[in-house]
């Protein structure tokens, strides 16, 4: 936090619904920080759609669908690089054991499982997940600045 | 978002305009099923004016491409993708599974 103040960055927490309408509002948020950050339009895209695809899984599976209940947003920017954290009381996962789709299969053999996941990988450049019973669950996603990813 | 559908003799094209995500992705599965209930298995997909996709999107495609290559009575083809998505569709290894086309008359013309 006192990183944060050194900087002078503003840290902002917006806390939605776990609705699927919510999405559309919880990208302008984390799409005006990426901008705002000075990211270009690729990594607006990727953040956008790391935080739709986590947003998404926790509504589906953390609140095992649509509700009232909170998905608690919060964009940290600094200097090189966007910090996102995502925070919900739901169930927790474990991410390790979420599989990783064979993006080779063919059309038959294909499978849906684990695609979001997948994506927010490739989007963002540090994923990592901490399930706390007290707290709630916290997603931490950063992307770099000008990393090309 | 917005979906229209035109039906030519050989095939439908159908256009999506807007963003595609967990809300509207529904109606996506929607078209494409209006479409393959009336045994119509050749579709384009025009997405010159899709802004946005994420993986409920691309569920939508994969489920639609399995029902229209059945018995090889038709397939899913793809027109004038734009780069983010088809970015998106290489790194899911969807590039492989749908034929894309620069745009609707060179899709249309491949079924």
């Amino acid at each position: 936090m006192a990183v944060e103040a050194a900087f002078g960055c503003t840290m902002r927490t917006l806390i939605f619904p776990a609705r699927y309408s919510s999405l559309t509002e919880i990208r302008q948020f984390v799409g005006a920080a990426a901008r705002d950050g000075g990211m270009d339009d690729r990594e607006v895209y990727a953040v956008q759609l790391a935080v739709d695809e986590a947003c998404s899984n926790v509504i589906e599976h953390a609140y095992g669908g649509e509700g009232d209940e909170p998905i608690e947003i919060t964009c940290s920017p600094h200097p090189d690089r966007l910090m996102i954290i995502l925070r919900d009381y739901g169930r927790p996962f474990d991410p390790t054991a979420v599989p990783q789709p064979d993006i080779k299969a063919d059309l038959s053999r294909r499978g849906v499982g684990g695609l979001g996941l997948y994506l927010i990988r490739k989007m963002m450049d540090e994923v990592t997940y901490e399930a706390s019973s007290r707290a709630g669950n916290s997603l931490t996603m950063i992307k770099r600045k000008g990393g090309g990813g | 978002m917005e979906i229209t559908t035109q039906r030519f003799k050989h095939c439908d094209l159908l256009t999506v305009k807007g963003r595609v995500d967990s809300a509207t992705a529904p109606l996506l599965t929607q078209a494409l099923e209006a479409l393959t209930n009336d045994g119509r298995f050749k579709i384009v997909i025009d997405m010159s004016g899709l802004e946005y996709m994420s993986s409920a999107g691309f569920r939508v495609l994969l489920a639609g491409q399995r029902t229209c290559r059945r018995y090889n009575r038709g397939e899913i083809v793809l027109a004038a993708v734009p780069q983010r998505i088809r970015e998106a569709l290489e790194l899911i290894g969807f590039t492989e599974l749908f034929k894309s086309f620069d745009n609707t008359t060179a899709a249309v013309g491949s079924l």
